[in-house]
């Protein structure tokens, strides 16, 4: 063990000489800030995050919070943490575990450590390591003390103590003084990783422009955390993760949520429509009104409704105006939705319906993460009511996944089903920026003129005449003369929208519904397989937020030389075209997801193959390891290979990433 | 969209917005093709009947005219009038009917319903609509009874009615609708008989020039399943101590002979007085004000509604006040969004304020 007493804040002016500190090159680090709710972690990190990506690394986060706001300080319920990974290379996930945990009192320590493997590095603040505070928790003894992380490199720093006497000179009370020892780590850390923090004392600046006191002490306590790591002889080596090389472009950091909203104003935009959001807030999808209700000036409207059922009843109310209708909220605000999703259906108008998936069933884990609305997105209304469904696959992907979702309910006047989930609403990566005339121009293509003779040689409209290549219907708005016409939830006759009760037209426009939905798989891209020598066995398909860790899985397997295949899905119902070719093409498919199998079952029922199902449902991502080992093994018993003589996915889940952060004995 | 202007000030509130007709228009235009499918002496019928003859006289555009409904026998208003209408679901009209009037300025919005759908599956719509006060009109069919599901008691049902839900009588207690759209702090709140023409005809407009939501409460009979719930007021016999008429600045008296008053009575409370025992008289009665900031004065006047069997009720407009309607505000914001924001770059949005080039 390698722990050293806590360094007071006044030794630095006996360093006059320093000492030679030496850089270590990595090639990737995983780093988790935990604290208490309100400590201030999730700021921390996603200060954290934007350095690292000014800087030029990739990277990818994790925020993990409890659904209570403050729950009672010191307490392992109350932890709040955000895992960052960061690299010199293109990355997928935000990492299974923690190269260095950052924790700022004995719960964020406790309530982490079975995350951190041996050899990693520990930063503790010891301010509240006492007795009570132990106790509580249910530690009998100090494990600072008693050799329990003998096995990591512990740097044991009153961190609290020195962020109280760095910001000594503004006379704030201490209580007050104490609340920014999250920049003080802040600041510490960025030492450690060579991060700039010119970004870090702007935002300060900014943040806190009405306080000045509250401003500089923060500054203060964020400097002094910098300072701290460059004059203590707490670390003898700094590391350095250069920037990852990536494709030519300009470059931001953004969260799925943030995307998605963008996404959505960007979609409504090329189609020339004024966006009506119609929503009720629900974690996690509750950023995406708050980010629209700020976009006012690009022709977005929302309305805070009084229930999920009026958000989505809002926005069909304004697709039928003609605006484009969005609604969002999680699966339990789905499930108040569904009968006004049908009568979309059944009407035939845009609308853009966004799930951003929560741990279920019913109030279920609301800050945790989960993909088990598959199902009932695809099947929860009442009759045949097909509509499409997509799922985004990373943070940034949120943004393409709207513009796409509106092109495809705009040209076939469907309500459609972007599919996130809390892992990507919160969590966040560099993000190639388009350019937004590359985007895809939608056209509304309003009817403004009838489109049909009556039989008497008068012109008319028929509001369910289709356009023979997309079925969709003429869309004519209120206000448009002489088009008037009523539509409702009653079945339609086949091109007058009338009240029919005939059986055979009854059939017809089921047939004719799920027939549109079914056609829009001629215009989506063909699945495209990474296979990259060709002669792959074995498949692993997946859709939405398990593409990180599912390709994360996938690069260990070939590093340790096995061949396996990917492909994800963006576009899940339809599916596209060449998904049954591809499913048959591989002797296994493997589909993890976290719920139970829904795509799994999806799959077999549509293609009768009988794909091998991973199903974790935990609240959390899957891990890039675990998946390395299911996808190994399956690659060997493909391949024929006893069970114990398998030893692909043991290699894959075990191989290290890079260089070791440290040298240490207790190395796992 | 944009809307129409026509500089057109002759417009009312209610209508602003609305492009006028350029030409008189007749009932005849208001007709849609569909077969009227209502029970034979509906009341509905005698509703759509003052609708189709009222709307030309508004003046406005006939495509600018939009019907919401939900489900219910009324709920099927919106295929008789060739307007553009939308049949929508079970109690959400209101809801639907809110983002089409937040989207649409140029659109004279209707919301159809019943007292099932408006007040049992969609009354937290109904309260929501009526508090932010939308710039919709509500009509509220109110029989009493849940007809289009073949004779249940409904949210209005007097307690004790015998249905096939209720075979040993309702235990519910049913909503007064004035009552509860008084306290939702609705803007405006009538009351009508589908079968008086005339006055139908005149809250009708006077709720179509109202800015905001207008809610009209029109008592309908179902004669399958309730018939004569209303006969005290159309009843030549009753009808005159049965109906207690709100005419605005007028003193509330009525009755045969105008032998009845309403009187102050204790503490925020109305009631109703043989006039020749009060001791001023006429000068004792209440003299109706339907600007009344404070819907307590309507609320009192909407209890001399009787909560069981109807013998007397005031039929009128008990509220009419001007508040900023809710679609106005939110359009209003999105304006000086524009003008403060300016019109907004996507592209410098997106980038945002912290980038990094590669290459």
């Amino acid at each position: 063990m390698r722990r050293r007493a806590a360094a007071g804040p006044k030794l630095d002016l006996e360093m006059t000489e320093q000492m030679a500190i030496e850089v270590k090159q990595l090639d990737r680090v995983v780093i988790r800030f935990a604290g208490d709710s309100g400590d201030g972690m999730q700021l921390t990190g996603d200060r954290f995050t934007a350095e690292t990506a000014s800087f030029g690394n990739d990277l990818s986060t994790l925020p993990n919070f409890p659904a209570e706001i403050r729950a009672p300080a010191g307490t392992l319920p109350g932890v709040s943490s955000f895992q960052l990974h960061f690299a010199d290379h293109d990355i997928l996930t935000p990492g299974d575990a923690p190269d260095v945990l950052i924790a700022m009192n004995p719960a964020a320590l406790k309530a982490n450590l079975p995350d951190v493997p041996r050899g990693a590095t520990l930063i503790v603040d010891t301010a509240d390591f006492t007795a009570r505070n132990l106790k509580r928790i249910g530690y009998d003894e100090n494990p600072l003390e008693t050799g329990a992380l003998e096995a990591y490199h512990v740097v044991a720093l009153n961190l609290t103590g020195m962020t109280v006497e760095s910001v000594k000179e503004f006379g704030l009370s201490r209580k007050d003084a104490s609340r920014a020892k999250n920049m003080y780590a802040l600041g510490l850390v960025s030492w450690l990783f060579q991060r700039p923090i010119e970004s870090t004392i702007a935002f300060l600046e900014t943040k806190f422009a009405g306080k000045p006191d509250i401003r500089d002490a923060n500054i203060a306590a964020f400097r002094a955390g910098f300072n701290f790591g460059e004059t203590a002889e707490e670390f003898a080596v700094r590391y350095e993760v250069k920037p990852a090389q990536m494709a030519t472009g300009t470059y931001r950091n953004i969260s799925g949520n943030l995307a998605l909203a963008y996404g959505l104003v960007a979609g409504a935009q090329r189609a020339g429509l004024p966006l009506v959001l119609g929503a009720y807030p629900i974690t996690p999808a509750s950023d995406v009104l708050h980010e629209l209700s700020k976009l006012k000036r690009f022709d977005v409207t929302t309305i805070q409704a009084e229930d999920e059922i009026a958000g989505v009843g809002a926005a069909l109310g304004a697709s039928f105006a003609g605006a484009l209708g969005v609604t969002t909220s999680s699966g339990p605000g789905i499930s108040l939705k569904s009968e006004t999703i049908g009568l979309g259906v059944m009407l035939e108008l845009p609308l853009v319906v966004c799930d951003i998936q929560r741990a279920g069933p019913s109030t279920g884990m609301p800050t945790k993460t989960e993909q088990a609305d598959l199902l009932q997105v695809m099947f929860g209304r009442n009759g045949e009511a097909p509509l499409p469904v997509l799922a985004a696959q990373s943070p940034a992907d949120c943004f393409a996944i709207a513009v796409e979702a509106t092109r495809i309910a705009v040209t076939y006047r469907t309500p459609v089903i972007v599919l996130s989930d809390g892992y990507l609403a919160n969590g966040s990566e560099p993000w190639q920026i388009p350019r937004i005339e590359d985007l895809v121009t939608i056209d509304p293509n309003f009817t403004t003129e009838p489109n049909a003779t009556a039989d008497d040689g008068t012109p008319k409209y028929l509001p369910y005449l289709r356009d023979p290549e997309t079925l969709a219907r003429a869309w004519a708005i209120p206000g448009t003369a002489g088009l008037d016409h009523r539509i409702g939830g009653l079945e339609k006759e086949d091109k007058t929208g009338n009240i029919s009760y005939d059986p055979a037209n009854h059939d017809l426009m089921v047939r004719t519904r799920q027939a549109k939905v079914d056609g829009i798989a001629r215009s989506i891209d063909p699945l495209v397989v990474d296979d990259p020598d060709g002669d792959a066995k074995v498949l692993v398909l997946g859709w939405g937020s398990t593409y990180g860790p599912i390709g994360a899985g996938v690069r260990r397997v070939r590093k340790v030389g096995g061949k396996v295949a990917q492909a994800h899905l963006r576009h899940l119902n339809p599916f596209p075209a060449n998904l049954g070719e591809v499913l048959k093409s591989y002797d296994k498919v493997l589909v993890p997801e976290m719920n139970l199998g829904q795509l799994a079952m999806l799959l077999r029922a549509k293609y009768l193959v009988d794909v091998v199902s991973y199903a974790q449902v935990r609240g959390m991502p899957l891990g890039a390891a675990e998946l390395a080992e299911v996808i190994g093994n399956l690659v060997e018993e493909t391949a024929g290979i006893d069970d114990d003589a398998r030893h692909l996915g043991l290699d894959a889940a075990n191989l290290k990433h890079g260089e070791q952060l440290h040298q240490s004995e207790g190395a796992r | 969209m944009s809307t129409v202007d026509l500089g057109l000030p002759s417009l009312p509130g209610g209508l602003r917005g609305v492009p006028a007709a350029t030409e008189p228009q007749s009932r005849k235009e208001y007709v849609s093709d569909q077969e009227v499918r209502w029970c034979p002496g509906c009341g509905d019928y005698a509703v759509l009947a003052a609708f189709q003859g009222f709307l030309p006289e508004l003046g406005i555009k006939r495509e600018n005219v939009a019907m919401v409904s939900g489900i219910g026998c009324s709920s099927r208003f919106p295929y008789y009038l060739s307007t553009y209408g939308m049949h929508s679901i079970h109690g959400r009209a209101p809801a639907i009917a809110t983002g089409l009037a937040v989207a649409r300025p140029d659109l004279s919005v209707w919301v159809v319903t019943g007292d099932g759908d408006a007040l049992s599956i969609g009354g937290n719509h109904l309260i929501h609509t009526l508090r932010r006060n939308v710039n919709l009109k509500i009509l509220l069919f109110n029989n009493r009874i849940y007809g289009l599901t073949k004779g249940q008691y409904s949210p209005t049902s007097e307690p004790g009615k015998v249905t096939k839900s209720t075979p040993m009588g309702s235990v519910d207690n049913p909503f007064n609708p004035v009552s509860l759209a008084l306290g939702a702090e609705a803007t405006f709140v009538a009351r009508t008989v589908d079968s008086d023409r005339k006055h139908l005809t005149s809250v009708l407009t006077a709720a179509a020039e109202h800015r905001g939501t207008a809610f009209v409460e029109i008592y309908q009979n179902c004669p399958i399943f309730n018939d004569n719930a209303f006969d005290a007021f159309k009843n030549p016999d009753t009808r005159d101590d049965a109906i207690i008429p709100l005419k605005h600045g007028e003193p509330i008296r009525f009755g045969t002979d105008g032998h009845l008053g309403v009187v102050r009575d204790g503490f925020a409370s109305l009631a109703v007085r043989e006039v020749a025992d009060l001791p001023n008289g006429e000068a004792d009665l209440v003299v109706h004000d339907a600007h009344t900031d404070d819907p307590a004065y309507a609320f009192a006047l909407s209890r001399l509604t009787d909560a069981g069997v109807l013998h007397q009720a005031p039929i009128g407009i008990f509220r009419q006040v001007d508040r900023p309607a809710y679609d106005d505000l939110v359009r209003q914001q999105v304006d000086t969004a524009k003008e403060t924001q300016g019109t907004g770059d996507l592209q410098a949005l997106i980038n945002g304020s912290d980038t990094w080039t590669v290459g």
